[in-house]
């Protein structure tokens, strides 16, 4: 049951993954559709970040994390390279846990 | 990556899990969010549950395909051996390559890359066990969105895509406590109304938008609805 649990999960997953790729051609998209298709994917690469910054399970996520994502979130609007936003953000966050912040 | 792949491996051995459960699931599910809803899931008795929230989490990766299906390549084996690697992460860090020309590279390179450093830290965190520790002491749960919004920041810088990420993350928000798991992720796909608002011509200059940009994405959603209303970007 359990090994059939993961191939069905993997191979739905899969599925998933290769239909956007295949579906691709065989739609007829016109050129504003076309175009929200990248924005599509930056507002679920969005919501994402921000419901894994703020959320935890259904409650809000403590003070530690979001203040941490919110170091690294500025860090990439001045430009700073990947590493350094990535880094900020992690050090902050443990950084205050340290200190006793939730 | 790896210090991720090592906790998910060590969290699935604390649960009493077989030893090849982590590795079948780090080498054939491949998608890390996931694998740790469905780890705990399995260990509580619940494989159909598990599968099904697994499969909603994931169903972000129809959307992203067709994002990304241009740049996988065309012939059937990219398509094929393509599709697997795809993770938020691969789309984007391909869709922040400027380059055109260039993103097919990142795509492939980011993919192997993930998968090796993911099934590298599986296996670390199965030996380590539980050594590894929590992801949150290391603040590795403040990396992951970090890293997004890190990636998704070129494309913010453009107004239309802009509204419509911050609609889109502020809805993903508001749905996170009423709706299962995948949900709310997959709502953020309302956001494109926002392009079919009437919009306001000139007057808000780039930085002051980019500014609410990074507050509304990160900011307690407390806040953002208090200061102005949510689906407001601008």
């Amino acid at each position: 049951m359990l090994i059939a649990a993961i191939l069905v999960l993997a191979a739905g997953t899969y599925a998933m993954r290769l239909g956007g790729v295949v579906l691709r051609d065989r739609l007829e998209l016109s050129a504003p559709l076309q175009a929200a298709l990248p924005m599509a994917a930056t507002a679920l690469l969005a919501a994402l970040a921000a419901t894994a910054a703020l959320m935890a399970g259904a409650d809000l996520a403590g003070v530690a994390r979001p203040t941490g994502v919110l170091v690294g979130g500025l860090l990439a609007w001045r430009r700073a390279p990947f590493v350094v936003v990535v880094v900020a953000a992690a050090a902050t966050a443990a950084l205050l846990r340290l200190a006793g912040v939730p | 990556m790896i210090a991720v792949g090592a906790s998910f491996g060590a969290i699935a051995i604390s649960y009493g899990l077989p030893v090849w459960v982590p590795f079948l699931m780090s080498t054939v599910v491949f998608a890390g969010g996931a694998q740790f809803l469905a780890v705990g899931l399995l260990a509580a008795g619940n494989p159909i549950a598990a599968v099904l929230a697994g499969l909603l989490l994931n169903a972000r990766h129809l959307p992203f395909g067709l994002a990304v299906a241009g740049i996988v390549g065309t012939r059937w084996r990219d398509r094929l051996v393509g599709s697997h690697l795809m993770t938020d992460e691969v789309v984007a860090f391909t869709l922040a390559e400027p380059d055109p020309a260039r993103r097919r590279r990142t795509y492939w390179l980011i993919g192997c890359t993930l998968f090796t450093s993911w099934n590298l830290g599986t296996t670390l965190g199965v030996l380590l066990g539980g050594a590894v520790g929590e992801p949150e002491v290391l603040g590795l749960d403040a990396a992951f969105p970090a890293g997004l919004i890190a990636l998704i920041m070129p494309s913010l810088r453009d107004g239309p895509t802009r509204r419509v990420a911050i609609a889109g993350a502020a809805i993903a928000v508001l749905l996170t406590p009423v709706l299962p798991a995948g949900l709310p992720v997959l709502g953020a796909l309302l956001g494109l109304f926002a392009l079919y608002r009437p919009r306001r011509r000139g007057g808000a200059d780039q930085d002051g938008s980019a500014v609410e940009a990074v507050e509304a994405v990160e900011s307690p959603p407390r806040r953002v609805g208090a200061d102005r209303p949510t689906e407001e970007p601008c």
